[in-house]
């Protein structure tokens, strides 16, 4: 038993807050996550993510908790993104191109200087990939009650954006505030990928938002299930990434454990390849039948 | 005879970017009744059934329903849009998209019931698309989507039924098929159905009335008379033959350098 938890694991302070909070961050992050692949948005998500960056690297320099700076500037960034409309295809390029490039390069003006005027050792490196093991323990708190409130705000509009996706205009015609149901969507989005930054790093939040839920769409056909499994999967990788860092500290080099964000990017990671490779069970069943989409090419 | 139709639109113009795309619509359907909305690409066909939906606000113009303006939250018209354009790993399955026909536009969740799924069940087989029923939606041919979608809108019994190109990029078979669970469920349902085409041949067995489309004009009534060479040239603005093979129906313009007076007089002459 000692050899996968690792004496002191399960007195560890930091490690209870550490499963506590990854746990309900991770469920939140899910769920979220497959309204996201679903949408298609998971562009959006990373362009929120790398604005997160700057944000927390704001808040540090200021001396402020980072989670703050992460969700105030991805918070900003939704809103600014739902005015100008950067879903569409056209807008990303420019999107990924200037403004997110210059969010990571304010992010790293940010950071150098922080490390300068601060004593925090390792504080850029929180920012950037996570620290579940070193939480405050006054924001975690408000950070449960923001990944609930994201996890709600989600499951509240879980049929109206089902419809939406399915089409616009038809949820228009039954009378769907489509545009504010959008707007309420990309907050909680960014509220989520905010929470992610915390325990994995801004950086790598989409890895928590969009790999599990990518996952669970290739092994799931119904929304419902397709939820329940995305969360399972985020939670089991939130989990094992937190006892492998906690063992990792006896590995080489000694004394230092490993950072908990490798694990868990790696589970997620894994996870999606496994499905990834196996053999298609949705091709078993159903074969569309010939029509002319697939005979000839489009008119 | 008035009141007593279901959608009526009274000289509906949609003007956008300076470019009049509706113009002076005027048009009345009645219960039960299956009309075609026929023309040809770009003529308005989309932008009529958006202003039906209340999806395209008019310039002016009005739409009523049951005799009153149209309310900006109404249960009674289903639409079927022109393309979905759903990837294959959304996760809706057939009976799921289905089910949102009921109840996708409330907020919260719902509890599982034995009495939706029945009637979910029952809908599928009616529209003949229980076979893929568990099927994800972004998975399934053009034609099935369409089943499904048609499904999708008639499970929450709206008295009309928009249906925007459900014909277009289909088979030969899959049309005969949608065409014929459309006239047979109007039927029973006592469905009014709008459906909008450039080809009207396949729609000729179940449509009762046509509206036909042509540079943001209409002209409506009954097939015959309106598919007519002189009807169709005032629409056109140009003029347009129309002929008849087997039952068929061609509207052609005139070849380039043809003159409208020259073509006019050749009318007259195969008249006389």
């Amino acid at each position: 038993m000692h050899y996968v938890f690792e004496p002191g694991f399960f007195a560890s302070g930091p490690v209870h807050v550490a499963l506590a909070v990854g746990t309900v961050i991770a469920i939140t992050s899910a769920v979220v996550g497959v309204f996201t692949v679903t949408r298609g948005q998971s562009f959006a998500g990373h362009s929120l993510a790398d604005i997160a960056t700057t944000g927390g690297s704001g808040a540090f320099l200021i001396g402020i908790n980072q989670f703050w700076g992460y969700l105030a500037f991805g918070a900003g960034a939704a809103a600014f993104m739902e005015m100008v409309g950067i879903q569409r295809r056209r807008g990303r390029d420019v999107a990924t191109g200037v403004v997110l490039g210059a969010a990571l390069g304010l992010a790293a003006l940010f950071l150098y200087l922080g490390t300068q005027y601060s004593t925090t050792t390792g504080a850029s490196f929180s920012i950037l990939f996570g620290s579940i093991f070193v939480l405050t323990p006054s924001t975690v708190p408000a950070l449960i009650a923001s990944a609930l409130l994201a996890l709600v705000t989600v499951i509240a509009l879980a049929r109206v954006l089902l419809l939406t996706a399915l089409s616009p205009d038809i949820a228009a015609a039954r009378g769907v505030p489509v545009r504010a149901v959008g707007a309420a969507y990309l907050m909680a989005l960014a509220v989520s990928v905010a929470l992610s930054a915390v325990i994995i790093g801004a950086v790598l939040s989409t890895a928590l938002l969009i790999g599990p839920a990518a996952t669970a769409l290739r092994l799931a056909k119904s929304p419902l299930k397709a939820v329940l499994i995305a969360a399972g999967l985020g939670v089991a990788a939130i989990w094992a990434g937190i006892v492998l860092a906690y063992d990792s500290f006896y590995w080489p080099p000694a004394g230092r454990g490993w950072p908990v964000s490798f694990f868990v990017v790696t589970l997620v990671v894994g996870g999606y390849l496994v499905t990834y490779f196996r053999r298609d069970p949705r091709r078993a069943g159903h074969e569309p039948g010939i029509d002319a989409e697939q005979a000839c090419s489009p008119a | 005879m008035m009141t007593d139709d279901l959608l009526r639109l009274e000289n509906v113009s949609v003007r956008l970017g300076g470019r009049d795309i509706l113009k002076d619509v005027s048009l009345a359907i009645g219960p039960g009744q299956f009309t075609g909305l026929i023309g040809p690409n770009g003529a308005g066909k989309t932008t009529l059934l958006k202003v039906i939906l209340g999806l395209q606000p008019v310039t002016s113009g009005s739409v009523l329903l049951d005799g009153a303006p149209r309310p900006s939250r109404d249960s009674s018209i289903g639409y079927v849009p022109q393309k979905l354009g759903l990837e294959p790993d959304v996760p809706l399955r057939v009976r799921d998209v289905v089910s949102l026909g009921l109840d996708g536009h409330k907020f919260g969740l719902r509890l599982p019931s034995r009495a939706r799924r029945e009637q979910v069940s029952d809908m599928l087989t009616a529209v003949g698309a229980q076979r893929y029923a568990d099927a994800r939606v972004g998975e399934l041919s053009g034609g099935e989507q369409q089943r499904v979608m048609i499904a999708h809108a008639l499970i929450s019994r709206p008295r009309l039924l928009l249906l925007d190109e459900p014909l277009a990029n289909l088979d030969i078979s899959s049309e005969q098929g949608i065409v014929s669970v459309l006239a047979r469920l109007a039927r029973a349902e006592r469905v009014a159905v709008l459906l909008s085409a450039h080809d009207m041949n396949p729609l000729m067995p179940v449509m009762d009335r046509i509206v036909y489309v042509a540079a943001g004009r209409v002209a409506v009534g009954d097939t015959d008379k309106v598919v007519e060479s002189s009807v169709l040239s005032r629409l056109y603005g140009q003029h347009v033959d129309v002929i008849r093979v087997h039952g068929r129906i061609l509207v052609v313009a005139a070849p380039e350098g043809v003159d409208e007076e020259e073509a006019a007089a050749e009318d007259a002459g195969a008249v006389r």
